[in-house]
């Protein structure tokens, strides 16, 4: 059944008459899935891949190093719901190694995520620490690289 | 001033051009963006990072030499180790193998190993456009025999059989076929095997598509015992790395012939290219996701190419093999020249006409179906369209 999530994952514009074609089910049945697969929050929204920088929009994003003090009783978990619910939070992950959060912040400008790093991040009960790293370039992401793709020199050939 | 047409051979002026280029010409003087092309026949994707990179690798480390003729020992050995691996065929890496600059230069050195005046060549169609030049070539006979839609494009027991004379030298089997995608599964090769039995017919079995078969698993003629010492398996890189540029092929088979055949390879060729065989190395090594990524991708474009054709009113016979529709446009009543024309001209979609591919392709075109999901809809749609004008 995951072969649905594969082609969603892959392009999430597919329609179910596409998928359906495409898995040998039918659409309705593709319907079916897809509804029960966002019911259990398996499926979690659909968006587009956008390279910010090519628009004229000014967008900056920051990947910062954070180091908590667990919480007892409810260890990191109560810190990355503090966390996470602002809206310049991209996203959260809990890591192994040298630090503990790994949070992708955007913002307009490195003024405005400096100030969210200062004023909102790091005043947080439980912080021990932040090392903000801001991203230069966005070579590929969620599978896709962003450069312009180079085509080979156009060929007449008959295979 | 010297008359150019009397100084060369004639078997190469006899030689038909391919009647497909035009419609290239046709394509890339339109100069437009919007036309798609489901004409030509190759994997759209790039050959996995990490196979380029092992022949990046080698080129830093300076390996730029000329290899042994028969291609690096390593390189055959693990071929066999694959062929062992998939497909269960057994070959001694010393003897009975030797890598090619791909599956073409193999088909060209068998027929010229095997092929005397005369001699006649079974030539299933249809198929691939080389084999009866590269038969003229060596001023043998190409026999051609239609597959029918009706059997779904295979080679029938009797039709070989009818096919047979004491001329007959060779018999090519190109299958996973292209243009059709049918394939032969091994109950088709034991009736096969019957046919040939007591003779001394040999194989050509173009097996470049064997790991694009989709539902069943390939079957080779030299899986059937009494068929393996007639058999010459040619096979490569191109389709199912992704590695068409690398040009990079093998044929396996008898010593005796391999070892004959090795001359015409010494002379033509000296050795297949280096950096290619490095990549190689890593593709037999490390390749088996690869493929099998790219295979469930081909066969879900399959399905969907597939159910478009019905929707918009073509009959197609289910492919189970390669990377092509065969659909049949008899109800149109054009040619499929005229066909290929006209859907070129008017909505801008490149299909090539079945007739490239030899007798038994009229009346059929062949589509492409390794291309973007975008693609295979949008030229559905205005291939349906088209359909609707008629």
């Amino acid at each position: 059944m995951t072969d649905i999530l594969k082609l969603l994952e892959e392009d999430s514009r597919y329609t179910p008459a596409q998928i359906a074609a495409m898995t040998g089910k039918t659409e309705d049945e593709v319907k079916k899935a897809i509804s029960e697969y966002e019911n259990a929050s398996v499926i979690n929204g659909y968006t587009a891949l956008i390279d910010w920088d090519k628009t004229e929009v000014e967008s900056v994003t920051a990947f910062i190093e954070v180091k908590i003090t667990p919480q007892r009783d409810d260890g990191f978990d109560r810190i990355a719901e503090r966390i996470y619910q602002y809206n310049e939070v991209e996203s959260l992950y809990l890591m192994s190694g040298a630090f503990d959060f790994a949070v992708i912040v955007t913002g307009k400008s490195l003024r405005e995520v400096s100030q969210f790093v200062s004023l909102k991040l790091a005043p947080i009960d439980g912080v021990i620490s932040t090392a903000t790293h801001f991203i230069m370039k966005r070579y590929k992401d969620k599978h896709r690289a962003f450069l312009v793709e180079k085509e080979q020199e156009e060929r007449l050939l008959f295979v | 001033m010297i008359d150019y047409e009397s100084v060369m051979s004639s078997s190469v002026r006899s030689l038909q051009p391919s009647g497909i280029r035009k419609f290239f010409d046709i394509l890339e003087n339109m100069h437009d963006p919007s036309a798609i092309s489901l004409g030509i026949g190759e994997p759209d994707f790039v050959t996995p990072w990490h196979i380029r990179e092992a022949g990046i690798y080698s080129l830093e480390q300076g390996f730029t030499k000329y290899t042994g003729n028969a291609g690096m020992k390593k390189l055959r050995e693990e071929i066999c180790r694959y062929l062992m691996r998939r497909f269960a065929l057994r070959y001694d890496p010393a003897g009975q193998i030797f890598v090619t600059v791909g599956g073409s230069e193999a088909i060209d050195l068998c027929i010229r190993t095997l092929v005397e005046p005369g001699d006649e060549v079974i030539v299933p169609v249809p198929s691939f456009v080389c084999y009866g030049p590269l038969v003229t070539m060596s001023r043998g006979v190409p026999v051609y025999l239609e597959t029918k839609e009706e059997n779904e494009f295979r080679l029938t027991a009797e039709e070989l059989r009818a096919a047979i004379t004491p001329k007959t030298k060779l018999l090519i089997f190109p299958f996973p076929n292209n243009p059709t995608g049918a394939v032969m599964e091994r109950q088709d090769l034991e009736e096969i095997a019957e046919v040939l039995r007591g003779t001394d017919i040999m194989i050509l079995s173009d097996e470049i598509y064997s790991e694009l078969s989709y539902g069943i698993h390939h079957t080779s003629p030299a899986n059937i015992p009494e068929l393996y010492e007639k058999t010459l398996v040619v096979n490569g890189f191109s389709k199912a790395y992704a590695m068409t540029g690398w040009r990079l092929g093998y044929v396996c088979g008898p010593k005796p012939i391999l070892g004959q055949m090795l001359k015409i390879h010494q002379y033509g060729i000296m050795s297949a290219p280096t950096t290619s065989q490095y990549a190689a190395i890593e593709a037999m090594k490390a390749g088996d996701e690869d493929i099998e990524m790219m295979r469930e991708s081909y066969d879900k474009r399959r399905k969907l190419m597939l159910k478009r054709l019905y929707e918009i009113g073509l009959s197609c016979f289910e492919p189970k093999g390669a990377f092509y529709m065969f659909p049949s446009i008899k109800s149109t009543g054009l040619s499929s020249d005229e066909f290929s024309t006209r859907l070129l001209k008017e909505e801008k979609v490149a299909v090539i006409p079945g007739s490239a591919f030899g007798a038994g392709g009229e009346g059929f075109v062949r589509m492409c179906y390794a291309s973007s999901v975008a693609n295979i809809e949008t030229a559905l749609d205005r291939m349906g369209r088209f359909l609707e004008r008629l």
